[in-house]
């Protein structure tokens, strides 16, 4: 079977690739775009290590075709700083030393902005709940909920 | 040591390799590619024993895109032992771990690899390679190794250390530690306890599964990119298995997504190399997660007996222990170790403990964060409980009256130097934790661990450069923010500010022979060379001062990063290092400090942890509601990078105790290969961690520096389940305390049977 | 004489002895020493770590020895 044609944006920019029809968008932010950001953990959808945005919407990207992508917007988290300047999260998980290995981090970074995105003053519970998608095996979570509910403390103070 | 004041060691710095890993840009095993390359896939046995009659390849050779397939035909047979980090392997069993020679071990156990151009075409090639199994009873527990009639895994394994041993078992080896008179010591005791303890297999866990690119040059020397604890523990077996040199394989470590021991042995990378030696082509393998649970290193599963006894007042007398570790197919569990660790807390005159390292159709066990010490630790922290309550003695009380000090002799031999543990549990005591009142459904456990800090083998190099910035590069991949502390302790030494060090990981052509990044071991032993070596560059600037001012390179002394010239030295004020390093080639030439050594082992570490859980009644869930971890880490150089050690080794060990474990069906094969069923701690299941840092100095470290990775382990599987008993009044000596049975067992019934394990159990018994 | 303690798993191939004065300066020569008087104990001796005066060493070497240092054999262990 000939391979797919796939139009879609990633991080703001028009993006296009070939790809099998069975192939994850995982698979092909990695090896069609060389966005190796996004990591593969497990592929079942189990680790969210291959956290992304799908029209804004946190999703396991192992479990989406990349031809799913056509015609929407990805954000990866290549996208998260603009320009010179880290997105909060990103400094406050340097701050914060919220991360060892480093493997868990993008995936906890894009699906923090999630949580920040909906919801701007989460309670630790909350953070922890949105976060039990994301498997981190060195850190415990304890720096990371911190950095994040520090970045959403931050965030609001910033906000006008 | 412990009174010196530090300027940057101490300090928190932004790790200089964090900005790459907060945007995705940080390369690990599976990011790196090279043109022409081709994609590795591995043939795995569908049975956990068997003998392999034929491996045909011819089929899967004719798959359009695969261009070689590798057997254990190609690679040599071998009966050396390797050096490897800690030990001395068999190579044989790495080899035939790696490509199953005669017999598969277990299920998933490699047979055969397939490199094509694209994946599918390997995966197509994969499916094709016939291979006829006779197929043979598995060996899944302890109970069935020992067996009287049971399958032998290998017809020449005699029981070392068990004199007159002559018949093939499957006990590998017996080791036995004995102090005074046990049968005397007993007679002394008001009170003894025994228990026998139980604990299935479980996985390092690591995020990133191994991966690696693999390229065969024409003249014969082969690179590997992969993820690793170690790039010279890769190159070694790479270059012993495939019958090469050492300086025909060169490594480089990619950033590593978590090893905890499991990233030390290998699984893929002499594959992909002869893989690449054979179809002319770069060679690309990266694992599945389901390959990860099946055919990396878990650790041991354990049954230990243990039994204490103590005088009234608390004081142990005498303590007699029985460990039985899974060491899965080939030998090499960390039983020793565990027998070492047990009492190692402990002043007890008395004891007699026995360790056997058992083969069973499992995968291969491989190091796992203080290998050996949490079961054990399990074991015996589980008994002091008992006692503290037969007693009617404090818990901690009753750690703390026992208590090694130092001079004390540890239960292997040598005195303890310097230690903490009188002052961690002091700590616990007076911490607020220890005090706060209980809610309904909740209970409060105490414990303590023991793991002794590598030294071995380290490398480094610090060279300056001109404009007074300088690099700092040694052979220990960076899991944890060794790189951060690394740069710390050349500030220190140097006096150049932190951010203008860069701090590196080597390969094995650009760095010396360095020991993996595990036992504990990086701050400390390469600690010490990162120390030497810019040590090194000091005693360089000082001669270049001296040259500059004309006086002996004696009256040259060093302050606060500058050469300070002797009194009455003409026109000579103190130089900068900024200053010096801008002279260096008039003044001799480049400047590069090295230092390489072998550290002892000492300066051990331990914790104390405090656990607060609540059961829910209804479910039999539990849930870890508060939780204090206490460690002696010597000296802590970046502390956020400890404390975050001491917190996820918190967390591993909350898994172990609550959920983790391999569940086995009837013919040995993990139902539960993946991170649904495979229930690892997520953020929901935890509470903040609350780290307390206590520093007595390690003498043989400058800066009093003590291994500090693997300690936070070993306490949690009892604290955990000390926190249980409180809770529910029900003892378990079964991990892990999953809501099956922990309801179970309130409800009063027997334990859901559902695993081969608990299956042959009782077929065993009958 | 430097001290030379077994741990107890190795007594077995000593006859019960456990503590063995060696006339050695390096730690190479005491377990050549030892292997000699007690030949049974020599393939043990190839997995053993070794402490003197309180540094254990995952392998034996020629770490030296003084009239006045305690070593003891201990079973070698791998880390994680």
């Amino acid at each position: 079977m000939a391979k797919l044609h796939v139009h879609t944006t990633v991080n703001g920019e028009a993006a296009e690739f070939l790809c099998e029809p069975h192939e994850t968008l995982l698979a092909a932010l990695r090896n069609e775009l060389g966005l190796t950001g996004t990591k593969e953990g497990c592929a079942t959808g189990d680790c969210g290590a291959c956290s992304i945005l799908l029209d804004g919407r946190l999703v396991p990207s192992c479990l989406v075709l990349a031809a799913e992508s056509q015609d929407r917007a990805v954000t990866t988290i290549e996208g998260l700083a603009l320009g010179d300047a880290l997105h909060p999260l990103q400094r406050k998980f340097l701050e914060h030393a919220a991360l060892q290995c480093g493997i868990c981090t993008p995936g906890f970074i894009v699906a923090a902005k999630a949580l920040l995105d909906r919801q701007p003053e989460p309670t630790e519970q909350e953070a922890r709940f949105w976060l039990a998608g994301n498997l981190c095996r060195c850190t415990g979570y304890d720096k990371i909920i911190r950095a994040v509910l520090d970045t959403a403390a931050e965030m609001r103070k910033t906000a006008v | 040591m412990s009174d010196r004041t530090f300027t940057y060691v101490g300090t928190r710095p932004v790790r200089h390799d964090g900005m790459d890993k907060v945007t995705g840009r940080a390369n690990y095993g599976a990011d790196f590619s090279l043109p022409g390359m081709l994609h590795g896939v591995v043939v795995r046995s569908p049975h956990a024993h068997a003998r392999i009659v034929s491996i045909d390849t011819h089929e899967a050779e004719a798959v359009p895109g695969v261009l070689a397939v590798v057997t254990a035909r190609d690679i040599p047979e071998t009966r050396a032992k390797l050096m490897l980090g800690e030990g001395a392997l068999d190579l044989r069993d790495i080899s035939e771990n790696l490509l199953a020679r005669t017999k598969v071990l277990y299920h998933g156990h490699t047979v055969a690899a397939v490199a094509a151009t694209t994946l599918d075409a390997a995966r197509e090639g994969a499916a094709r390679v016939k291979v006829t199994y006779e197929v043979l009873e598995p060996v899944m527990t302890i109970e069935q190794a020992l067996a009287a009639n049971a399958p032998i895994l290998h017809s020449d394994m005699i029981t070392k250390g068990q004199h007159g041993a002559k018949a093939p078992s499957n006990v590998a080896a017996r080791m036995e530690l004995k102090r005074g008179d046990v049968g005397n010591g007993f007679t002394q005791a008001d009170v003894v306890v025994e228990r026998e303890f139980r604990t299935p297999t479980v996985h390092q866990g690591y995020i990133e599964p191994h991966a690696c690119v693999a390229r065969w040059g024409e003249d014969g020397r082969a690179f590997v990119w992969c993820s690793t604890q170690g790039p010279f523990a890769v190159r070694d077996q790479c270059a012993a298995v495939l019958g090469m040199d050492a300086a025909q394989v060169k490594v480089i470590p990619s950033e590593i997504g978590g090893g905890f021991g499991g990233k030390i042995v290998v699984y893929l990378e002499p594959l992909a190399v002869a893989l690449s030696r054979k179809a002319r082509r770069p060679v690309k393998m990266v694992m599945g997660r389901e390959e990860v649970f099946r055919a990396t290193g878990p650790t041991s599963g354990t049954r230990i007996r243990m039994k204490l006894g103590a005088t009234r007042d608390g004081t142990f007398v005498a303590a007699d222990a029985s460990l039985y570790y899974e060491a899965g197919a080939y030998r090499g569990s960390p039983a020793g170790a565990g027998m070492m660790c047990l009492v190692a807390p402990y002043r007890i005159p008395n004891f007699v403990i026995e360790a056997f390292d058992v083969v069973v159709n499992k995968p291969k066990v491989a190091a796992y964060r203080a290998p050996g010490s949490p079961t054990a630790s399990f074991a015996i922290e589980s008994v002091i409980d008992e006692l503290a309550r037969e007693l009617r003695l404090d818990p901690i009380d009753l750690r703390l009256k026992n208590a090694v000090v130092e001079g004390d002799a540890a239960p292997f031999g040598p005195a303890y130097g310097p230690i903490g543990l009188k002052a961690l549990l002091e700590a616990a005591r007076r911490h607020p934790h220890w005090k706060t009142p209980l809610a309904a459904n909740q209970g409060r456990g105490v414990a303590c661990g023991f793991w002794f800090n590598a030294g071995m083998n380290s490398s480094a190099t610090v060279t300056l450069n001109m404009d007074g910035s300088a690099a700092v590069v040694t052979g220990n991949p960076d899991i944890g923010g060794t790189r951060a502390a690394q740069a710390l302790m050349v500030s220190e030494e140097l006096g150049i500010p932190v951010e203008r060090i860069r701090p590196g990981v080597g390969d094995t052509d650009s760095s010396g022979y360095t020991d993996v990044t595990g036992g504990s071991r990086v701050c400390y032993a390469t600690g010490m060379a990162v120390i030497g070596a810019a040590q090194d560059v000091r005693e360089q600037l000082r001669a270049r001062a001296a040259k500059i001012w004309n006086v002996d390179v004696a009256s040259v002394t060093w302050e606060k990063g500058h050469a300070v010239p002797p009194k009455g030295a003409e026109k000579a004020e103190p130089l900068s290092v900024n200053d010096l390093a801008a002279k260096m080639t008039h003044t001799g030439g480049p400047i590069v400090g090295r230092a390489s050594l072998y550290a002892p082992m000492a300066g051990p570490g331990f914790g104390a942890h405090i656990c607060d859980l609540e059961v829910d009644p209804e479910t039999g869930r539990s849930r870890v509601v508060r939780y204090t971890a206490f460690q002696d880490v010597g000296k802590a150089v970046h502390p956020s990078f400890v404390e975050g050690q001491i917190q996820g080794g918190a967390a591993q060990g909350i898994g172990w105790a609550l959920n983790e474990e391999y569940v086995f069906d009837k013919n040995g094969v993990m139902e539960n290969a993946g991170f649904l069923d495979y229930r690892m701690p997520v953020a929901s299941d935890l509470p903040m961690i609350e780290t307390v840092l206590i520093e007595v100095a390690n003498p043989l470290h400058p800066y009093g520096v003590r291994g500090v990775g693997e300690v936070p382990i070993v306490p949690p599987l009892a604290a955990v389940a000390n926190a249980m008993r409180d809770a529910t009044g029900i003892r378990f000596t079964e991990l892990p305390l999953s809501p099956p049975r922990v309801l179970a067992a309130l409800n009063h019934e027997p334990t859901p049977v559902r695993t081969s394990d608990e299956l042959s159990a009782v077929k065993a018994d009958s | 004489m430097a001290t030379v303690h077994l741990s107890s798993g190795l007594t077995q191939f000593t006859g019960g002895v456990t503590v063995i004065e060696i006339d050695a300066t390096r730690v190479s020569d005491a377990l050549d020493m030892l292997a000699a008087r007690y030949p049974a104990l020599r393939d043990q001796l190839d997995e053993i770590a070794v402490a003197v005066d309180g540094e254990i060493y995952q392998q034996p070497g020629y770490q030296e020895l003084t009239s006045a240092s305690e070593v003891h054999l201990v079973p070698r262990i791998a880390g994680g």
